[in-house]
């Protein structure tokens, strides 16, 4: 195998057999804990994956640590389960090195948030095409149940009796923060909504964040019941289209408008507001992408799910690839003998 | 004027200033020019950790030593010959490593009222006669550059900046060199600037100028070049041999080269080195954090790349963890340590050899990685590209231990023939039939290296204990302990693939001095000294720290002394002691400063009395 030559190629490869998600699972018993909503997860990626072209030796999950991070081993493709936190920079040199394969990094809201939070914002602002899920279920599972950067403020766990004094994170506050290009909140218990943001992020030309909210049901059972449960669902989440005005609600009848940059939710059964009024989604807005970010923590409106934010930008492979192609091509291909002549020499006889 | 030359056959000089004077440029410049003249030389850059460090104080002292000489020349020089000192603190500071009868050239113009209290003088020691046992020359050096440039019309600050060119001129002069070399890299460098290669070029020849026409110097002096090994010779600093040595290894294997670090003080040179030669296929990656720094590049090792990581002590630490995993994966590394004065911060800018039982031993659990450790700046080329060799046939990390001195420290090097070097053979692994991913190569115990991207291959690894042969996570108590045994045998098989050590001196005898790391010079110096005394002393200086080369045991057993001098409290003497049940007699130093060689003979001669 000449690794020199594959990495220069751009042009996509194309699987030989058309593959079905069987082919993306691998030989080993899945062991979470049973009802855990990473099942579903699972089972959306290896439903996607084949649907995309990308022969499945092409393809890598690298993980760090904690119950999603086991993810690699359940999936037959290439895996690499890392340390805690680092999943991200582990992947980021993969991807750097290997910018032909397609990559992907399972992480959890502990694992990616806490002690890699620091990776995955230099992720994201470097842009390298590297897919990340989160499970977020606002708890630490494998360590069998404290609280996690994303669990709400009070929140009674084992090493917090008298509740979190810690503020959560808003991970796609945190992604947009530093300027991921591609941001997307998915549900668990949605599996179609799931399989459009895998879809979607797959496709997309850099970095693509993922964030799921997962149910842990042993140590935070219920944590997004009002975003899930076929009863409270359609009132409390906004499932987001591109370009399409931002209406929700169990009979379709509320939506959300801008009073000048705080978003509200108001009902178009009241004869004061018609569809007009609404707001209209674009992903390319990153002003609005912050917006709707920022509505997770507020009161009285709903939670938004599926593609906030997607833009193109340069990946940090392609700059670098392009930058060792234009020496390349100024100085020739590097020799040791070149090397070793370069710079002020002399001779002694 | 014709003024006495002499003959000389070593000199030590010293640069010294503010950290804004330039003496680390010029120092260089005096070093290019010396090594092209074919002397053989070595040089000790000595700076602040401050970037710009308070003008005229003590702590802001910046200070470059070159030893150059017609002979071998081993180490920077114990004490210096000549002394150039811009202002009143670099007198103060660098006065004790002056011989007496030594040539103090001093800037008179930085001898101001407020400089001579920043450092502490009551008197100006130029016109005190407290120099008298050494040969004074206070020189106007700003205003003599200033008379140099004046119709350019330049600003006080681009003239201020020019009087270390000076001051370089003065040097060529009273060491008969020419002026070509320092020419022609000012006119590179400032390409861009036309009115500054004007100055500096005007200035350093004024400097020159002034020592030809002035009555002041009363002699001249000559170095003639040394008799090297015939070759073709360039001049290195460590860190500039050790990027080459990795470029090398990755121009040998055909494998890219990835470099994922995070800067650190005195290791940034290689990441810098690096980055320029793209044309290599080099990447290299400036992580957000040593961490990011280490698992970047064995995410890079995992793809196929030769995985680099390159730091100091305190980045070292950080890695600790990301190391284990690299033990665990088997995969190739290279995590180049430059050791500084520590612990934590430590002295950022000076040298220790401390981190030794950190490389060694430094993990969590039984995580065995080999240490190599270069012995000189130009010796960091075959130390860099023998760590490559080790972690491509082996499948493991291995730690290449240097330190600032030797990073920044410089020789001629003599380049060598291409073919002269190791081949480095590496196969991916690419046959589906019965693959697994901890199945071994019987001789050297490696792992299969199946990289992503390999059809039919797709398989998992990770920090989790592997089963033998097909590498699945395995929690099995017995299965744990023959793998803990495995990786710790395929490490110890390295001694297998090592050259024996070659004692310097008689293979038995009295005192056996073993040193390993940057203090090579220093020992060296001392033991040919005390060998030419006629004393019974001979020098083993170990290249490979873990595992040790298989004849070392049996070295040691034929001397009735060991020395072991170690710039830390005696961490080599304790993995020799441990190993060998020997007792060795320690010698440590810890300054931040190499030792002198004659420290290392004070010892000797104590130990032969």
């Amino acid at each position: 195998m000449n690794l020199i030559d594959e990495t220069l190629k751009d042009t996509p490869k194309i699987p030989v057999q058309k593959y079905t998600p069987k082919d993306f699972q691998s030989d080993q018993d899945v062991r979470w804990c049973p009802g855990c909503g990473d099942y579903s997860i699972l089972a959306q990626v290896q439903r996607v994956l084949p649907e995309l072209n990308i022969p499945k030796h092409d393809i890598v999950f690298v993980s760090g640590i904690g119950c999603s991070s086991r993810f690699p081993y359940y999936m037959d493709t290439y895996g690499f389960h890392g340390i805690h936190g680092r999943a991200a920079a582990i992947a980021s040199g993969l991807k750097v090195a290997r910018p032909e394969l397609s990559v992907w990094v399972a992480t959890g809201d502990g694992d990616g948030l806490s002690i890699g939070g620091n990776h995955f914002i230099h992720l994201c602002r470097r842009n390298i095409d590297i897919k990340i899920i989160l499970f977020n279920n606002q708890i630490y599972g494998l360590t069998k149940g404290q609280y996690s950067p994303t669990s709400e403020f009070g929140k009674v766990t084992k090493s917090s009796p008298y509740g979190s004094p810690d503020h959560p994170f808003n991970p796609l506050l945190v992604a947009l923060g530093a300027e991921a290009s591609f941001v997307a909140r998915g549900l668990d218990r949605d599996p179609k909504l799931l399989q459009t943001i895998i879809r979607r992020a797959a496709e997309h030309k850099g970095t693509a964040f993922m964030e799921m909210y997962q149910n842990c049901n042993v140590f935070n059972d219920g944590a997004f019941d009002l975003f899930t449960d076929k009863e409270t669902k359609d009132d409390n989440v906004i499932v987001l289209e591109n370009g399409k005005p931002m209406i929700f609600g169990k009979e379709k009848d509320k939506g959300l408008k801008l009073e000048g940059f705080t978003p509200v939710a108001i009902s178009l059964k009241d004869g004061k507001h018609t569809v007009d009024d609404l707001i209209v989604h674009n992903e390319k807005n990153t002003m609005l992408s912050f917006i709707l970010a920022r509505m997770t923590n507020l009161p009285n409106l709903p939670r938004p799910v599926g593609v906030l934010y997607a833009v193109e930008r340069p990946t940090y492979e392609h700059e670098v690839t392009k930058q060792i192609e234009s020496s390349i091509n100024k100085q020739g291909i590097g020799t040791l003998e070149k090397l070793l002549a370069h710079g002020e020499t002399w001779i002694i006889k | 004027m014709v003024k006495d030359l002499k003959n000389l056959d070593e000199v030590t000089i010293r640069f010294a200033g503010d950290s804004g004077d330039g003496m680390q440029l010029t120092g260089s410049q005096f070093t290019t020019t010396t090594a092209l003249l074919g002397n053989d030389l070595s040089t000790l850059p000595d700076y602040p950790a401050e970037i710009r460090a308070p003008a005229g104080t003590l702590f802001g002292v910046s200070g470059f030593q070159i030893h150059f000489g017609s002979k071998e020349i081993s180490t920077p020089g114990d004490t210096c010959d000549v002394l150039v000192a811009m202002n009143p603190a670099a007198l103060k500071v660098n006065l004790r490593s002056l011989r007496d009868g030594g040539i103090i050239i001093a800037n008179r113009d930085g001898f101001n009222d407020k400089n001579l209290k920043l450092a502490g003088y009551d008197k100006n020691p130029l016109d005190d006669g407290s120099l008298e046992k050494f040969q004074l020359h206070s020189v106007d050096i700003t205003k003599l550059t200033t008379l140099a440039i004046r119709e350019l019309n330049l600003s006080t600050k681009v003239v201020e900046r020019s009087k270390n060119f000076f001051a370089l001129g003065m040097m060529y002069w009273m060491f008969s060199r020419p002026l070509e070399s320092s020419i022609k890299w000012i006119q590179e460098k400032f390409k861009k600037s036309p009115e500054i290669v004007d100055a500096n070029i005007r200035v350093l020849k004024a400097g020159y100028n002034f020592g030809e026409t002035t009555e002041i110097f009363l002699a001249r002096y000559e170095v003639k070049a040394a008799e090297l090994h015939p070759g073709r010779y360039r001049s290195m600093t460590g860190n500039e041999a050790t990027a080459w040595g990795l470029l090398a290894a990755s121009a040998k294997s055909g494998l890219d080269l990835f470099l994922g670090s995070y800067p650190i003080t005195p290791a940034s040179e290689i990441l810098h080195e690096l980055s320029h030669h793209k044309n290599f296929r080099v990447k290299t990656y400036q992580a957000e954090d040593e961490i990011a720094g280490i698992t970047s590049a064995i995410g890079a090792s995992y793809g196929g790349a030769i995985g680099i990581t390159t730091t100091s002590g305190p980045g070292l630490a950080l890695k600790t963890e990301a190391m284990g995993l690299a033990v665990m994966l088997e995969l190739p590394l290279v995590i180049v340590n430059v050791q500084r004065g520590g612990p934590s911060t430590g002295l950022p800018t000076k040298t220790e050899q401390a981190d030794l039982l950190q490389a060694v031993h430094g993990r969590n659990s039984e995580a065995p990685i080999p240490v190599i450790a270069s012995c000189t700046p130009a010796g960091c080329f075959d130390a860099a590209y023998e760590a490559v060799r080790i972690a491509l046939k082996y499948m493991t990390p291995v730690i290449l231990l240097t330190d600032g001195y030797l990073a920044n420290g410089a020789e001629p090097w003599l380049i060598p023939d291409v073919n002269s070097l190791q081949d480095i053979d590496v196969k991916f692994h690419t046959d589906t039939k019965n693959f697994f991913p901890y199945s071994r190569d019987e001789k050297t115990l490696s792992r299969p290296w199946a990289i992503p991207g390999t059809p039919g291959l797709e398989h998992r690894i990770g920090g989790l204990e592997k089963e033998h042969i097909t590498g699945n996570v395995s929690y099995d108590a017995e299965n744990h302990d023959f793998m803990v045994n495995l990786r710790h045998q395929k490490i110890e098989g390295i001694a297998n693939d090592l050259p024996d050590a070659i004692i310097e001196g008689d293979n038995t005898g009295d005192l056996l001095v073993v040193g390993w790391g940057g203090t090579y010079g220093a020992i060296k110096t001392a033991v040919q000294k005390k060998r030419i005394e006629g004393k019974s002393v001979s020098h083993l200086h170990l290249k490979y720290i873990n595992p040790f080369q298989k004849n070392i045991g049996d070295i040691l057993k034929k001397f009735k002394y060991i020395l072991v001098p170690e710039l830390n409290l005696g961490q080599l003497s304790q993995l020799l002691q441990a190993k060998y049940l020997i007792p060795v007699i320690k010698l440590n130093k810890v300054q931040g400063l190499p030792f002198k060689a004659n420290e290392i003979e004070a010892k000797i001669d104590d130990i032969l009395r």
